[in-house]
């Protein structure tokens, strides 16, 4: 549905996004993982039509940006990190002037009360937007994104500067979104991203440094399965079955009591039917057996080469 | 043209619950009743016409005042505040984006300029002046307030802030009222050519005295297209600048 296909954007000299490429199909909520400064805000105001790629393609529905690119900004609803609101204007006077503006002309009224309803903002829906707390202030961006029903959503920073209560709203609704929209999300809060997201694309320094589910990109990091065995038996016999299977690559053993022991094995590829074999045949009491996922922040952490750390630090 | 309908009405909510509107309006008739008092009308007797051009000469260069601070907000602010990208994901031109927002400013410019008419109409009651010199003076205004708005709004497209927007387009409004000097500096065919760029000292004073010129309406709208045309060139290069 979405295309960018070697995409870059250039301010003078200085790369912000560096031959990115990747799709978005119908339906997936999909998270743009990245840094301060890494490319995902300018990723997504070149997705919204606000800036134009340097060299590259984007199609949205088969369209392209470069050729027709109001057909685009039809379909995109775009949150930027600051919501765009008015102050002066009341909450449906000012959805009421964005579907205007984003070339509704029919049931301009039902589109209204519909994004007030998704966004739950039907109790300040006269209130003027400057009076409104953070939180709904928010909520009025996204439901400026979404009054006129496009198929897919960008939202850039959607929980920055909410309070920990507003952050759980939020991300209960970008879930909701997922019923009737294609929802991109960019996010330096990896908390936020695991809690919402199908998939992940994590961008780097202006390029895109992976992308797939958690799993996946666990997968490609750690190149190893890593599984913890519950064993009853002996540690010797223990060794001696893991050493004999062949698919172990590192032994830990993380607790030994009562003839149980408890040990993380790295597995070189996922043979845990062999291992199993193994364990069993030795005449030891297999109780337990599961993947180890590494945690997104690990994953992020090594995919940015620790950078996050320095940064953090 | 209901995008243009559509921005033109969200600058006039802006102008009606904000103070800004309130402020230059309030200011400006100030300025234009001392001036009136003082300039116009003055000490001596004199001829209505004439209290009447002195008046239309008065009320110009408050008109040109109250334009750049109208228009110093126009882009700026919505670049300052972040909506711009709201207009910027929609699918409306950007002539659409400018020339809503040159309506916005001129439809206050005209309230502005009709709450001045009770000066005139003073003068009709007290005096005898001509409907004709009375409309041909305030559609100077209006030319005369048209082209400072657009220099203005040129400066908000590309200025990054609202002050900045403002100290330019006082600059530059000011350098096309100045060109009658440099005009007198320079020989022809220079001379000719400033003389003929200067936005008060030729253009307006045939309305001041109650004249309605062709070649004076057509340079104030030229001057207008092309200010304004440069500010949607303006706004659509930010698009490949970031």
């Amino acid at each position: 549905m979405i295309v960018l296909d070697k995409v870059s954007k250039y301010y003078g000299e200085r790369a912000a996004v560096r031959d990115a490429s990747f799709s978005i199909q119908a339906g997936e909520v999909v998270g743009l993982l990245g840094l301060n400064g890494a490319g995902k805000t300018t990723t997504l105001k070149m997705l919204a039509g606000v800036l134009l790629p340097t060299a590259g393609r984007i199609t949205v529905d088969g369209i392209d940006l470069m050729t027709n690119v109001d057909a685009v900004r039809a379909r995109i609803g775009f949150l930027p990190e600051v919501p765009p609101l008015y102050p002066e204007m009341r909450v449906a006077e000012y959805l009421t002037f964005v579907a205007h503006i984003k070339g509704l002309k029919n049931d301009v009224a039902g589109h209204v009360d519909t994004a007030i309803a998704d966004t739950d903002l039907g109790d300040v829906r006269n209130e003027f937007i400057g009076t409104l707390s953070n939180g709904f202030q928010r909520r009025v961006g996204i439901a400026q994104a979404l009054v006129h029903r496009p198929a897919l959503i960008v939202l850039d920073e959607p929980t920055a500067g909410l309070d920990p209560k507003q952050m759980v709203h939020m991300r209960a609704l970008i879930r909701k979104l997922k019923e009737r929209h294609t929802v991109l999300v960019s996010s330096h809060i990896l908390n936020e991203i695991e809690h919402t997201c199908d998939r992940l694309i994590v961008i780097d320094r202006g390029r895109i440094a992976a992308m797939g589910t958690e799993a996946e990109l666990a997968g490609s990091v750690s190149g190893a399965t890593s599984i913890v065995v519950e064993i009853r038996g002996a540690r010797g016999a223990f060794e001696a079955a893991v050493r004999q299977s062949g698919v172990v690559a590192k032994t830990a053993i993380d607790r030994e009591e009562d003839g149980i022991i408890v040990a993380t094995l790295e597995l070189s590829t996922d043979a845990r039917e062999t291992l199993a074999q193994a364990l069993v045949g030795a005449g030891l009491g297999l109780r337990r057996m599961e993947r180890v996922q590494l945690e997104l922040e690990s994953i992020f952490l090594t995919l940015t080469g620790n950078r996050a750390q320095s940064a953090a630090a | 043209m209901s995008n243009v309908w559509w921005i033109t009405r969200r600058e006039l909510i802006h102008y009606l619950r904000s103070p800004l509107g309130y402020v230059i309006i309030t200011i400006a008739l100030i300025i234009d009743g001392l001036l009136f008092n003082a300039v116009a009308v003055g000490p001596q007797q004199r001829l209505s016409s004439v209290v009447l051009q002195d008046f239309f000469w008065c009320a110009s260069g408050t008109t040109m005042a109250a334009s750049i601070f109208i228009a110093m907000r126009l882009i700026a602010e919505e670049r300052q505040t972040g909506t711009l990208t709201l207009l910027a994901t929609s699918p409306i031109r950007d002539w659409q984006i400018v020339l809503g927002k040159f309506a916005g400013a001129m439809v206050l410019l005209a309230v502005m300029n009709a709450l001045t008419l009770y000066m005139p109409l003073l003068l009709m009651l007290n005096g005898k002046i001509s409907v004709g010199h009375l409309v041909a003076g305030y559609l100077g205004l209006m030319l005369i307030g048209a082209a400072a708005v657009s220099l203005g709004l040129l400066c908000s497209s590309l200025a990054p802030n609202q002050l900045i927007a403002a100290i330019a387009g006082t600059g530059v409004v000011l350098v096309f009222i100045l060109l009658w000097i440099l005009a007198r500096l320079t020989t022809p065919p220079l001379e000719d050519v400033l003389a003929y760029l200067s936005i008060h000292d030729k253009h307006f004073r045939p309305f001041q005295k109650g004249l309605v010129s062709v070649s004076d309406v057509v340079f104030y709208v030229t001057l207008s297209y092309v200010a304004l045309l440069a500010a949607t060139r303006a706004l659509e290069a930010r698009r490949w600048r970031g």
